[in-house]
């Protein structure tokens, strides 16, 4: 869940130094209370159920549905892609926080899907895919016949 | 280094601001990249529109804000939740050497750039050298 691991385990004082962050003054220092990067799967995802389909959603800005790659088989969901820097390495960053270069996410999903009914949609730097669940494994109503 | 694996949504630990809407407020990831006769912000804002986006410029202080809605009810049973939904705010202390006049923004794909034009005194200059 989210709001448990958004910490960057830095004290009052040095939070205040992130609102405030110095654009042109100080360009030369670099931020001395920089967060250490924790390592996380990217993108994040967030999954519910949806009458017998499972929606998949991902931050991804900056990305175009052609850098991104969608597969699924059975019920294993992969999310490949790579975010290119936005100007070429050799310029000057004074901050750095957007990374870039290649992903992959891997998922399993609770039931199989049926890979024919997969949709995904990207708008503002936000993806959602529509997993609708296989055929075969959806729950189905028993006739029970008096004999 | 900066890479894909170590992106992770920021909740605001502080706010400048009032907090006018509920919910949670994030920190956009930037880049500030120099130039030499500007400087490129970007901030990812995933889910924001041109006109969700707002903009100030005050007494050397630039605030970002961008209102991002829930997408989702609040009653969503989430199988998997790793990130939250919300506005997006950051303020940067601008310079001297920044012409407030002439600061530009875009969005495109979540992604928010806004060019702040340096004072042509504040432009690198090369200095001819001649001959005595």
């Amino acid at each position: 869940m989210w709001p448990a691991r958004n910490r960057w385990g830095v004290s009052q004082r040095n939070a205040l130094r992130h609102e405030l962050d110095r654009l042109f003054d100080s360009f030369v220092e670099r931020d001395p209370f920089a967060p250490v990067a924790t390592t996380r799967p990217f993108p994040a995802l967030n999954i519910w159920e949806d009458n017998n389909r499972l929606m998949v959603e991902a931050e991804v800005p900056g990305l175009s549905l052609e850098a991104l790659e969608i597969l699924v088989q059975g019920n294993e969901l992969t999310i490949k892609g790579q975010r290119r820097p936005a100007v070429t390495e050799s310029e000057v960053y004074h901050r750095r926080e957007r990374g870039t270069g290649e992903f992959t996410r891997f998922v399993t999903l609770p039931y199989e899907i049926e890979s024919e009914g997969v949709e995904a949609t990207l708008k503002d730097g936000v993806l959602t895919i529509v997993l609708p669940q296989a055929e075969k494994v959806r729950a189905r109503k028993i006739q029970v016949k008096s004999s | 280094m900066s890479d894909t694996t170590n992106i992770e949504k920021r909740t605001a630990t502080t706010t400048t601001a009032e907090q006018t809407r509920s919910g949670c407020t994030f920190v956009p990831a930037v880049d500030i990249i120099e130039q030499d006769d500007e400087l490129l912000l970007l901030a990812d804002v995933p889910g924001a529109r041109a006109e969700d986006i707002h903009i100030d410029y005050e007494r050397g202080q630039l605030r970002l804000e961008a209102r991002v809605d829930e997408r989702q009810e609040d009653d969503t049973r989430y199988l998997l939740r790793e990130y939250g939904v919300g506005d997006f705010v950051r303020v940067f202390q601008v310079g001297e050497g920044i012409d407030p006049a002439r600061i530009q923004a875009a969005v495109k794909d979540g992604v928010l750039t806004v060019t702040l034009q340096k004072h042509p005194e504040a432009m690198p200059k090369k200095i001819d050298v001649r001959n005595g």
